[in-house]
């Protein structure tokens, strides 16, 4: 196992690459789902509008 | 009757199909993930050249490719709104950006991890590096612009420009490695040529790519579902989702 992370001396390079590669990912993926949450509360909060709200017309 | 085309281009009727289809391409990403790399980092054989230095190349090449690919797509959907005015086009434009920035980032970090090792420095002003870099900063001044402006119908049209001028650089990043003497090596994979590394190195690395791809899919399509939410609330459609009911 130990070798394996070893990597034949190249560890520090490859766990370096993939370890950041894996954390952008997450982060993202952590981004949206409080994006998510967040948009979700205020469209709530917001409601629906009048028939002429400009969302809906601008078609 | 022929049927209506533009039906998927109203938001209401995009939203819940997006939400079906973000399962479908996260699980394939993920599984393909796995197993790209299991091939990449357990059964491919070290590198008589660069030892295990080059198992980066399962993670940078897919990253590379998609940092283009998607600024390509971008641009795509900007050209779309600009010309038909047309919502989600602007919608989709503005979802796919962050998740292009994170494939350029990830393409210059592992890069210059890969760099060290091999060549003996993590970066270099090189044509490679430097234009992928300034793609880099061409998806943030389209993020940065879309922040600056707060009317959202002008925010697309300015991002949208941005978008289509910055194209320019998309060409320079790939034929850089042709016109200029470039640290950075050439392509090991074209259609006209046999792939220059061995095969299952290649299909790691295919692999990868292609859960790169639905991994791009599955966070742009759950970002448009965001926007739209942001974007059309006050819509009686958003008000009636059981998701808005609920929060």
């Amino acid at each position: 196992m130990s070798t394996f992370f070893a990597m034949n001396g190249y560890g520090f390079y490859i766990w370096s690459a993939y370890g950041a590669a894996a954390l952008v990912l997450v982060i993202e993926l952590l981004a949206l789902r409080s994006r998510r949450k967040s948009v979700l509360e205020e469209a709530r909060l917001t409601g629906p509008e009048d028939e002429d709200n400009p969302a809906e017309a601008a078609g | 009757m022929s049927p209506n085309w533009f039906k998927y281009a109203s938001p209401a009727t995009f939203y819940p199909l997006a939400g079906k289809m973000i399962p479908w391409f996260a699980w394939s990403a993920a599984l393909l993930a796995a197993v790209g790399l299991y091939l990449g980092l357990v059964v491919a054989p070290t590198d008589f050249q660069q030892g295990d230095a080059y198992r980066i190349i399962f993670i940078h090449v897919p990253a590379a490719w998609m940092s283009m690919f998607l600024y390509v797509v971008m641009a795509i959907w900007s050209a779309l709104a600009l010309g038909f005015n047309t919502r989600l086009s602007a919608m989709m434009a503005q979802a796919i950006a962050p998740t292009g920035a994170l494939m350029t980032f990830i393409a210059l970090w592992t890069g210059a991890f890969w760099g060290r090792p091999t060549w003996g420095t993590y970066w270099a002003w090189d044509a490679r590096m430097t234009s992928e870099l300034i793609l880099l900063f061409l998806y943030l001044g389209v993020i940065a612009l879309r922040h600056a402006i707060d009317d959202p119908r002008r925010a697309d049209r300015a991002c949208g420009v941005l978008a289509l001028t910055g194209v320019v650089n998309i060409p320079i990043i790939y034929f850089s490695v042709q016109w200029w003497n470039s640290l950075h090596q050439g392509s090991s994979v074209s259609l006209t040529k046999a792939p220059a590394m061995a095969a299952i190195m290649l299909t790691g690395m295919l692999i990868m790519s292609l859960a790169a791809w639905f991994y791009a899919i599955a966070a742009s399509l759950a970002r448009v579902r965001i926007i739209m939410i942001e974007r059309e609330r006050g819509a009686a459609w958003i008000s009636e989702l059981t998701e808005v009911r609920n929060a």
